[in-house]
Order: structure tokens, then sequence, then C-alpha cells
């Protein structure tokens, strides 16, 4: 009943390509945010903010950037977690060997460094297609993480490779509380979705679908084959990597390369594909299952199966189970659930009159 | 020039236990187009499932009859389970299920046998052969040179059953085009549980030999990993290219970490054959065997 567009109508060009052209949408995404900024802060724990709701904002941030590569431009990436290494470790980099850096300037650097070098192990993408591409991204995860524990400079001589993050201050301000680091990380993340969600709507991410649906077609019509796929590869790591600095300050704060390693790649990819390959929306949804899961598992096991099970077989049963959902969910919705979501608007707007 | 050829026999052995790993790929990628990433956790499931029936008191052929069992068995539970109802999805999400494949079959033998690592004795040893030694002052294990041997076997039974039996055939005109294939009456699902327990048997095969190698634990789920590099190089539908690619990639990763290594700091063959199968795409990006792929508008 509330769900009704009936009576908006548009009559600019402006109303009619808003991101958003269903008033309740823009309520209800106004009402997050809302939500997000200023009551989350007051009501929720520290614990559920610094272990469950940072993490899920980082990992919606680099799934948002696996999605724009593998989801718009259809190129199967199983390296992003070393892009995130990247832009970790360029960003602990500027910070330090750069006097008076300002931290969010060395979250941009960080970005782009990783942009850099996802242009340069995005060149094979010219050449290759599919699962050859998807194997050929393993050569950037193994290599950068090797390259990183390997020598001293990228971490600054710190014994292998761990790097600690310096304290994240802008214009004097610390952050050093859960909540204003949380504030930050929102800020950061709202402001490149926003950013994506424009960038897939233009004439960049049409030529990034029409490169997936048919590279071939594609080039037909005259899109610029390599400018395109150079260009997803750019931003998909920017992304990745602005979400790797975040998860060495703003997260986790002291990291190793090894922490970026391939099972990171796969949990990303878990979040798109779960989420929904193809849709912003979906990479926020899939990094808040894939975050809970594991917490939800843990809780039901250890609430109801202690004394039942040792341990070693409930750690197990866990792996099971996500496996076991991951295919499951495949089955009933291979879309993700960005898809489900839509379903469930579609039946909203003829509820509860639907013929 | 001695310590070069000990080298790259060694290197050339070594890629044969690779190219078991990678055979297993081929097989399912050529017959129903799955990239089946969870070739390493099958690897891992049928050494543990060995062992663990050994430990219990059965003797090595009886534990083998029953692995291949557990083997085919999983081959057809997936098969029912997981391939039937994501028929024409695209690649990508059966890729993305046989990950999923991956975490289940992982945590499935971690809970029935434990995960403690347990060492297997196929009776081979595992020292270098005296004869070669004093001929050519090279030192090759004798346990490799039946690895090779196996191997060898190995392909020559797979190209026979290809080859000359009735199902062989089916499995040939299935890789080569489903609907066709469907269409003159071969029944797929078959074909499929075939293929995948033909897969679960050269994983068990892969799962012995490296289980004996390395000790059976956690770490042989990563053989797919080294497989991965090797498939590519080969190309994913060539049961030579697989040969060929492991035996490429197991003698030029140990002569780069030998040759190479030393003026990086050593540890590169963690990437090093990705890079070379990768530097190897760029001329041929359908790997050496590989079908050649027309796009056509």
């Amino acid at each position: 009943m509330l769900y009704r567009e009936a009576g908006q109508f548009k009559t600019s060009y402006a109303a009619d390509q808003q991101i958003f052209p269903i008033r309740q949408d823009r309520i209800a995404i106004g009402l997050i945010l809302a939500v997000a900024a200023l009551v989350v802060p007051f009501v929720a724990s520290e614990y559920w903010i610094k272990a469950i709701l940072i993490p899920f904002l980082i990992f919606s941030l680099a799934a948002l950037g696996l999605n724009i590569l593998t989801g718009y431009a259809g190129q199967l990436s199983l390296g992003s977690a070393a892009f995130m290494a990247v832009g970790a470790f360029a960003a602990y980099n500027f910070m330090g060997r750069i006097e008076g850096m300002p931290v969010l300037l060395a979250f941009i650097g960080g970005g782009l460094s990783a942009a850099a070098v996802g242009i340069l192990f995005g060149l094979p993408s010219l050449r290759i297609k599919g699962f050859y591409l998807a194997v050929a991204t393993l050569a950037a995860q193994f290599f950068i993480v090797w390259a990183l524990t390997k020598f001293g400079w990228f971490s600054m001589d710190s014994s292998s490779g761990v790097i600690t993050a310096q304290d994240i201050v802008i214009l004097g301000f610390r952050f050093d509380t859960p909540v204003s680091v949380y504030l930050l990380v929102l800020t950061i993340v709202v402001v490149m979705a926003l950013l994506a969600k424009n960038m897939v709507r233009s004439s960049v991410g049409r030529a990034w679908m029409a490169v997936r649906d048919m590279d071939v077609a594609a080039e037909v019509i005259g899109i610029r084959i390599m400018h395109t796929k150079l260009l997803a590869f750019a931003i998909s790591s920017f992304y990745c990597g602005v979400a790797g600095a975040l998860y060495a300050y703003a997260y986790l704060g002291t990291v190793e390369p090894e922490g970026f390693n391939l099972d990171l790649s796969f949990k990303i990819l878990f979040m798109i594909i779960i989420g929904g390959v193809g849709s912003i929306m979906g990479s926020f949804l899939g990094s808040a299952f894939i975050v809970l899961l594991p917490i939800l598992l843990d809780v039901l096991i250890q609430d109801f199966l202690t004394g039942l099970l040792p341990p070693s077989i409930s750690s197990n049963l866990q792996l099971m189970v996500f496996g076991g959902l991951i295919i499951f969910f495949l089955i009933v919705e291979p879309h993700g659930l960005a898809r489900l979501w839509q379903i469930g608007k579609e039946k909203l707007r003829l509820w509860p009159f639907p013929h | 020039m001695q310590f070069f050829f000990e080298v790259l026999i060694g290197g050339l052995l070594s890629g044969v236990m690779y190219s078991f790993v990678a055979l297993g790929f081929v097989l399912i990628y050529k017959a129903s187009g799955v990239f089946n990433f969870a070739q390493g956790a099958m690897v891992f499931f049928a050494a543990l499932t060995f062992v663990g029936i050994q430990e219990m008191g059965a003797p090595f052929w009886l534990a083998l009859i029953l692995a291949f069992g557990a083997m085919v068995l999983l081959g057809m539970a997936t098969e029912r389970i997981v391939l039937r109802p994501l028929v024409n999805q695209p690649h990508i999400t059966l890729f993305m299920a046989t990950i999923g494949l991956t975490f289940f079959v992982e945590g499935l033998a971690q809970g029935i046998w434990g995960s403690t690592v347990r060492g297997l004795d196929l009776g081979i040893q595992d020292e270098p052969i005296e004869w070669l030694m004093d001929k050519a002052g090279i030192l090759v294990s004798s346990f490799d040179l039946f690895a090779a041997g196996v191997a060898a076997a190995l392909v020559t039974l797979l190209a026979l059953f290809f080859q000359y039996t009735r199902v062989g055939r089916a499995l040939r005109a299935v890789a080569d085009d489903h609907q066709a294939a469907l269409s003159i009456g071969i029944p797929l699902q078959n074909i499929w549980r075939i293929v995948w327990a033909v897969a679960g048997f050269v994983a068990l095969v892969a799962g012995l030999l490296w289980g004996a190698r390395n000790g059976v634990q956690f770490a042989l789920t990563f053989t797919a990993l080294k497989a991965l590099p090797v498939l590519i190089l080969g190309g994913f539908t060539s049961v030579p290219g697989a040969i060929v690619g492991g035996l490429i990639i197991g003698s030029t990763e140990k002569l780069a970490e030998v040759y190479l290594g030393g003026y990086v700091g050593g540890g590169i063959d963690s990437w090093f054959p990705y890079v070379m199968a990768l530097a190897f795409l760029l001329v041929r990006p359908e790997g050496l065997f590989g079908e050649k792929h027309i796009d056509r508008v």
C-alpha cells in the first residue's frame, strides 16, 4: 500500500534520470543513511562497531571494486586481496615516508598505486579470456604477496613484512574511538558507492557492460576494448586499494602480506556472487551476509551444540555449512540477494491486490 | 652440468605429480565445461579416506577399493545435488559452486577422519637409485620414477578407455558437442556421473602419491593451486596438454628456483609458474593444446 509510484510524475530529464526514481526509495535510503550515521553510533556496542560494522563496510567497498571488474566489465578476477594489499602497503609508505602526509591523501595514494598495479596485471586481459584470465589473475595474487613479504622496502624494513598502521588524524582530529573510525569509514564508503553507482549508469558503465556481454560485438559498435578493460581494472583496483588501506588503518591496525591471501580474495568473490553480480546493492548485501554468517554459525553451534560435538568437528561443520550454503544460494538464486530484493520490491508494488 | 641435469630431472618428475591433479581438472572440464576448483579438495578427501580406512585395519587393496567407492559416491552426489540443478547457468556460477564444494568436501573429510597429519606408506622407497648414481652421478629418487610410471600407465589407460570403449566414445561425443550428443541419444547425466567418478579415481591416485610424498594433511588441497598453471599452459581441454604442461612447469620451476631464486631471495616457486604460464598465454591465448576459440558476432 505504501510502496506505490502512482502520481509521481517526472517532468524533467533530471527527474527521469535520478538514481532513485521512486520517492519511497529515496526516503528509505535517506532513513538508512540517517540511522547509520546518527543512531548506530549511540546504540551499537563497541563489539558491534569494531567487529561487525567496520569490516562490513570495508568488505562492501572491496566487493564493490570486484563487482565493477567482474560484474560490470565481465573480467573474472581472483586477485582482489592482492590489490587490497597494495593499497594498504602503499598508504603505509605514503604516511611513513612523507612528513605530514594527510591520511585521506595517503588512502587515495594507496588506491592509485593499486590502480597502477591493476592496469599492469590487467594487460593480459586484452589477450586472454574467461578462466584463463581468472588463473592469470592468480599470478597477481601470489606475486604481490610474495614481493611484499620478500622486499623489506615495502614494509619499511619491519620484520617479516608486518606493518602497524599510523594513527588516523584529519585536520587535527584524532580518530581513535571506534565510533569516530566507524563514521569515517561510513563516509568514505558512501561517497565511493555513490561514485560507483553513477559510473555504472554513465557511458563508461555501459561500455563495460557491452564488453561483458560480448566483446567482439562491443568492438564492432565502436567501443575501445583496451581502454575499457584497462579502465575497469584500474577503477576496480582503486576501490580494492582504498578498501585495503581502510582494512589496515581502520579495522586491523596491524597487517602482514600473508593476511591478504587467496582466502580473502575468495571471500570477496563470494560476496559478489551471493550478493549479486553486476549490482551495487548486491555488494553490500553480499558483504553483510559473508561477515555475519560465520558469526551466526559460531553462535548457533556454540549455543545449541556445545557438549554434543568436540570443537574440531564443529569448526569443520562450519566449513561444511558455509560451502553448502554457497551451493544452495547458487542453485536457488544464481543472481544473488540483490535479485531477491528486486523481486520483493516488485511484489510489494502490487501488494495486496496482485491482479 | 651434472647438477643442471639433476635439477632438470627432479623438476620433470615433480611436474608429473602436478599433472595428476591437472588431469582431473581436464577430464571434468572437457566433458561438462565445469572448471572444477574442488579437484584439490577431492585429492585430499581421497587420500584421507584411504588412510583412514587403512588405519581401521583394512589391507591395502580393500582400502583402495573402498576409497575408490567413496570417490564414486562423492562424484555422483556432486552431479546430482550440485550440477544438475545448475544446468545452463553461466560458467562462473558453476565455478563458484565448485568453490563452495571445495569448502564442503574439506570440512567433510576432516570432520570424518580428523585433522591430524598422517603418514602414508605405499611401500616404495623415496631414496636415490644407486645404479644411476654410480653410472651418471645423478640423484634420481625411485619414488619419483615410480610416480612417472604410474602417470604413464594412467594416461595410457585413460587413452584406451576414451578410444576403444563405448562409454569412452560417448564421453568424447559429449565433450565435442553437448547438444549433438543429446540428440543422438547419449544420456548426458550418466556421462557426467562417469566423468566425475573417473576424476575421483584420478584424484585418488594423485592423493596416494602426494600423500606418500608429503604426508596426508590439509596442505594437499593446495595441490590444486599448483595444477592451475599447468592447466592454462597445457590448455583446459587436452589430456596430453596436462602432462606436457606439468613437465614444463615442474622443470622450469625447479630450474628457476635454483638459478634465479638466489638473486631475489628465493621462494619464487609460489608465483613463478603462474607468471611463466601468463607470459606463455600472451603468445598462445588458448594454451599449448587447447582448442582455438573463434568469436562470432
